[in-house]
């Protein structure tokens, strides 16, 4: 980094409210933890967009690739019996 | 592992698609720097738009329409910020960004070159400036790259308000005294044709939005916008009881819209050359801010060393 930069990039997570699932929302630049969680306050939940924060250092996200997303997530494709509508259920039993 | 071929291939079958690229899937080089060239002009316009509404902060005429301009000129900053990070998942830097506004390298919106002289000129940016911007950032809602994509569906929910202020601000003047009125009518005549212009030149000399365009970077041409702009802007003018300054301006019955002139292409290039009212005083002030908030960029990143030291020797 050079002397003069506007710090490390932070990935931003965004609850909305308490029950939900952190969503990521965009990504900011500060220096320190404790100035991008008020970073992020202050440019992605302007409008109440949240009641809970999460930054994270992008440096620190692992990240699958592209091109490895054949097979990396084969594994998951020729199992469909791990969906309900795989399996057959006689008529008339209810609640199923 | 894929070939060169393959991936040409892949990329080209996402946009037939309508399916959008991401940071990490392969791109054309051409693409991804004309991405990283309109992702940061757009951003740059973001930032330097602030300072023409700046301008009126410390003098808006009550404290409403102050808490209001503060919290539309923050928003923009905001704008900037999603997109130089947008531009910053391309592999350019910011520092990098910046450096090229700075130096005057890179290109804004030729817009903000012009002065705002009057409180009316603040109604008239929201209303005229914001609407078209608005006009070309719903379109790139559907932009292929998901990165600007996101950014700009979040930049559009903002962006009504900052429409909605400056029309009512319109409203104020025009429905108010009749030294007021001609306020609003003087910002109305100055502000039309830049705004005209904001949507780039005609289509027949844009051979850079002829590729955006197959790219799906953009989804509808400079020409469309600006008709659509016109379409929608003439009659909250007419609500108003201003004129717009064009005299060609009428209904075409065929077209379902309105004939309009052509904004002056050659004051157009020579603002983007830099000869516009206030291209000097726009880029003084942003080297300005720059070079004074380096001192704090430095203790910031100095603090955070010392505690990460601090930590360690714990
Ligand atoms: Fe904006
Ligand atoms: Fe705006």
């Amino acid at each position: 980094m050079s002397k003069d930069s506007q710090g490390p990039l932070w990935e931003v997570f965004v609850q909305k409210k308490a029950g939900q699932p952190f969503v990521h929302c965009g990504s900011l630049h500060a220096y320190d933890k404790e100035m991008a969680l008020e970073n992020a306050r202050d440019l992605y939940t302007r409008r109440s967009e949240g009641s809970a924060l999460w930054v994270v250092p992008a440096a620190a996200i692992v990240a699958s690739s592209p091109e490895d997303i054949g097979p990396f997530f084969e594994p998951a494709n020729d199992k469909v019996y791990r969906h309900p509508t795989f399996y057959q259920i006689p008529e008339g039993v209810k609640y199923i | 592992m894929s070939n060169a071929v393959d991936l040409e291939k892949n990329f080209n079958s996402k946009l037939e698609k309508n399916d959008f690229v991401e940071p990490k899937d392969w791109m054309p080089e051409n693409y991804r720097k004309h991405l990283i060239r309109q992702i940061s002009q757009h951003a740059h316009s973001e930032i330097i738009g602030m300072l023409p509404e700046g301008n009126w902060i410390s003098r808006a005429p009550s404290l409403r329409a102050k808490m209001v301009l503060l919290a539309k000129v923050q928003d923009e900053g905001g704008h900037g910020l999603y997109l130089y990070t947008a531009a910053e998942t391309l592999g350019a830097s910011r520092d990098e960004l910046l450096g090229a506004l700075h130096t005057g390298k890179a290109k804004y919106s030729s817009i903000f070159n012009y002065p705002t002289l009057t409180w009316a000129d603040i109604g008239a940016v929201g209303w005229l400036v914001d609407g078209a911007a608005i006009m070309n950032q719903v379109m790139l809602q559907r932009t292929s790259y998901g990165p600007y994509s996101r950014a700009m569906i979040r930049i559009c929910k903002e962006e009504s308000f900052h429409q909605r202020q400056g029309y009512e601000i319109m409203c104020h003047l025009s429905f108010g005294t009749e030294a007021q009125k001609e306020m609003a009518q003087d910002a109305l005549n100055r502000w039309w044709f830049p705004t005209m212009m904001m949507f780039g030149p005609p289509d027949k000399d844009s051979p850079n939005s002829e590729q955006a365009m197959k790219w799906r970077i953009k989804r509808e041409t400079n020409d469309e916008l600006r008709q659509k702009f016109v379409d929608r802007t003439v009659e909250q003018a007419e609500f108003l009881g201003l004129t717009i300054p064009d005299k060609n301006l009428k209904w075409n019955e065929a077209k379902k819209g309105y004939d309009f002139s052509e904004p002056n292409w050659e004051e157009f290039y020579n603002v983007i050359k830099g000869n516009g009212p206030c291209n000097k005083e726009r880029l003084e002030a942003r080297n300005k801010a720059h070079s004074d908030g380096a001192w704090v960029r430095e203790a910031a990143m100095a603090y955070a060393e010392k505690k990460k030291e601090n930590i360690l020797a714990a």
